[in-house]
């Protein structure tokens, strides 16, 4: 047992202690307090008009001598547009030139009639704020001036145009309301991310660390000190154990960018992440099935890494999993939408997809307890059985070293590492 | 209590690597095995470490077979170089003297003597990928016998070193067997199994061609040298009954002979020609010995 925790804390302080391992969380941690901090920064920035010149657009409008243009102004204001919109009379080739020498931002001649006729010139015909606002302005005022000619007041005029009441509704247990449903998505979504992300990252770590202690030759002493299998556990758990520590400081950094920052959680920037109503069951089901996912994986990782002789073909035999982790998080990323569907519930329960798509259902629906206990039932059953094959795979492939890198070898290492 | 290869045969699918060995390490002594590359030698030490399971055969160390609960008793040095190339030399030692159960504390504090000893204790906490092949190859040793073990199994321990640092490890190695281990090497070198061993076996192909005392062996292979060094022509001496080959050498000559009357009537025969300088009876080295099995064996 003793030289367990050796192998143990040998994996978990070489990697700890390493220069990729405390810049990357490094990083991680300042990302944390740069987006908690976003919103002020972004209106600094704006109040400061880096980007924006003198910051105020202008618009000219011309109307050929009618009143559209001052209807018009009242119109934008009333809109609360965020630009000056100016009368003018100069000649569409006069605006033009200012348009090219960035005097004005654009300008909208007007022409009366029915309907009424608008042509907005703008320097580029990119996506503008400023189009859009324009456009409904110009419509607002063509609606009145339709409803003036037809002879109904203001309140008629409006009447038309009053949107009907429209409220969705579930009736399914399991179902949140839309309401509840946008908000954990946010949480979902970031949770489902980090999940793929640190079980590709933390199982490509194994399949390294076994890799580089094979191609090193210094498996060849490793296994003849102890046995091959309690080495694989030993350096899985240390490694499985600095990732729960590394997301352990994520978490506790995010929590303090949230709670520091000059930012209101409530509302704004962060009611897109559904951050003011936070599940703590969210939180723990996130941790276990990292756990459950980063050992599954992990397995199959020493597996395939004891099965190469250079490091360089590592990625090639990390293919099929790798594709395997992504498939189950495009399962989990387009479930985000229909959680209820029946694909998401089918493969919720398949081991290799258990912990992305089963945390999206737990995250976004209120299923039963016993469906995801039997999830885990299932994975851990895989994992014990991965483990066992694992570990009569990592006994022979250690010692094999050759040129062919396919998965055929895995048949080889078994009869190598055979009792007969 | 020894060390016990009874009958060991391993086969990796229709090849037949190591074919039913059998080998007897009496506790303290430094055996020899010799074998040109391929012979077998490094699946034969894998089986006694219990790293592969012999087909056929037995194996067994102070009369239990091989297994992780002896790990503290048994050093290793492996053929293929095994080290972590980014760990410090230092931490390394003692990392891997952990696993063969020794604390760590006495592992620093041993680390640190053989590393004195060996003149390498200024690459203490370098990487080892930063060291010369030389100074690897003295951590690779002090990673074997650390942890103190009374089997000592070293595969090719001086391949790629300068004669300067063999002496170096040589000695140690006697040292350390002096100190009470039984140590079991490899080597396709035949000069290092004469200088140190009692003991040897040959390997070719799998199989023993030949093994026992090597006084013994080389007695038994009948054949002998005869050198002569004188200031007149011998070529005349080759027709003397008994002489079986004959090589002039820049001072004389060298006459290989089937047994030891014939150095007799060599002797008496060159006397009559005129004064000799030098007059000895050789025994042929093991080299000429694998090389004559070998070819024997194949031809």
């Amino acid at each position: 047992m003793r030289s367990f925790w050796t192998i143990f804390s040998q994996a978990f302080w070489t990697k700890a202690k390493s220069k990729s391992f405390i810049i990357t969380t490094l990083i991680a941690v300042a990302g944390f307090f740069l987006m908690a901090n976003l919103p002020s920064i972004i209106s600094s920035v704006q109040e400061s008009g880096v980007f924006g010149g003198d910051g105020e657009q202008t618009l000219y409008i011309s109307d050929g001598g009618s009143e559209l243009a001052v209807q018009l102004q009242r119109q934008l204001s009333a809109a609360e547009a965020d630009f000056t919109a100016e009368e003018t009379g100069q000649p569409a080739a006069e605006l033009d030139a200012l348009l090219e020498q960035g005097e004005i931002d654009a300008y909208i001649e007007l022409t009366p009639g029915s309907p009424l006729t608008a042509r907005y010139v703008s320097e580029t015909a990119g996506i503008s704020g400023m189009a859009s606002a324009v456009e409904s302005a110009v419509q607002t005022l063509q609606t009145a001036r339709a409803a003036e000619s037809l002879g109904l007041t203001q309140s008629e005029a409006a009447a038309l145009f009053m949107p009907a009441q429209f409220e969705r509704e579930a009736i399914s247990d399991s179902s949140r309301s839309e309401e509840e449903l946008s908000e954990a998505r946010g949480l979902v979504y970031i949770l489902i991310f980090l999940l793929y992300f640190a079980i590709i990252y933390y199982s490509n770590m194994i399949a390294m660390e076994v890799a580089t202690e094979k191609s090193s030759r210094v498996m060849e002493i490793l296994i003849s000190s102890v046995s091959p299998v309690k080495h694989m556990f030993a350096k899985i758990a240390g490694i499985g154990t600095l990732g729960i520590i590394q997301m352990l400081i994520f978490g506790a950094a995010a929590y303090v960018a949230l709670e520091s920052s000059s930012s209101d959680l409530s509302g704004g920037f962060f009611s897109v992440f559904g951050f003011s109503s936070v599940r703590i069951s969210t939180i723990l089901f996130a941790v276990l099935f990292f756990l459950l996912g980063y050992f599954l994986y992990a397995m199959l990782a020493a597996l395939l890494g004891s099965i190469v002789s250079r490091i360089e073909d590592v990625q090639q035999l990390m293919l099929p999993m790798m594709l395997l982790i992504i498939l189950s998080s495009f399962i989990a990323f387009s479930g985000l939408t229909v959680p209820e569907a029946g694909f998401v519930t089918v493969t919720s329960y398949i081991p290799f997809f258990t912990p992305l798509v089963m945390f999206l259902r737990v995250g976004m629906l209120d299923i039963p307890v016993w469906e995801p206990l039997l999830s885990i039932a299932v994975m851990l059953l895989t994992i014990a059985l991965l483990g066992w094959f694992g570990a009569r795979v990592y006994r022979g492939g250690v010692l094999m070293y050759g040129s062919s890198q396919s998965l055929k070898d895995i048949r080889k290492a078994i009869q190598l590492g055979n009792k007969n | 209590m020894t060390l016990e290869v009874r009958e060991a045969t391993k086969k990796f699918g229709s090849f037949t690597a190591v074919d039913s060995v059998s080998l007897t390490v009496r506790e303290g002594q430094m055996y020899g095995f010799l074998g040109a590359n391929g012979a077998g030698k490094t699946t034969t030490f894998r089986m006694i470490l219990g790293l592969l399971d012999p087909t056929e055969g037995v194996i067994r160390w102070r009369g239990n077979p091989v297994t992780y609960k002896t790990s503290p008793e048994i050093g290793y040095l492996p053929e293929e170089r095994g080290l972590y190339p980014k760990m410090k030399a230092a931490d390394q030692l003692v990392y891997l003297a952990q696993l063969r159960g020794m604390k760590k504390a006495d592992a620093k504090r041993e680390a640190a003597a053989w590393m004195e000893r060996f003149e390498v204790s200024h690459y203490a906490q370098k990487k080892v990928e930063e060291l010369s092949k030389g100074n690897q190859q003295k951590i690779q040793l002090i990673a074997s016998l650390l942890h103190r073990p009374s089997l000592l199994i070293l595969d090719e321990p001086f391949s790629g070193l300068d004669p300067v640092n063999v002496e170096m490890l040589k000695s140690a190695i006697m040292d350390f067997q002096r100190e009470g281990a039984t140590i079991i090497f490899s080597s396709h070198r035949m000069e290092h199994v004469e200088e140190l061993c009692d003991e040897m076996s040959m390997l070719h192909r799998g199989e023993i061609i030949l093994d026992g005392r090597i006084r013994d062996i080389k007695r038994s292979f009948g054949q002998q040298n005869v050198r002569i060094r004188s200031d007149f022509p011998l070529a005349s001496l080759q027709e003397t009954p008994g002489v079986e080959a004959f090589t002039p050498t820049k001072e004389g000559a060298v006459f290989r002979i089937s047994d030891e009357s014939a150095a007799q009537r060599l002797l008496s025969k060159a006397m009559q020609l005129g004064p000799i300088r030098s007059f000895a009876i050789e025994e042929p080295s093991l080299q000429e010995i694998f090389i004559e099995k070998v070819g024997r064996h194949h031809a």
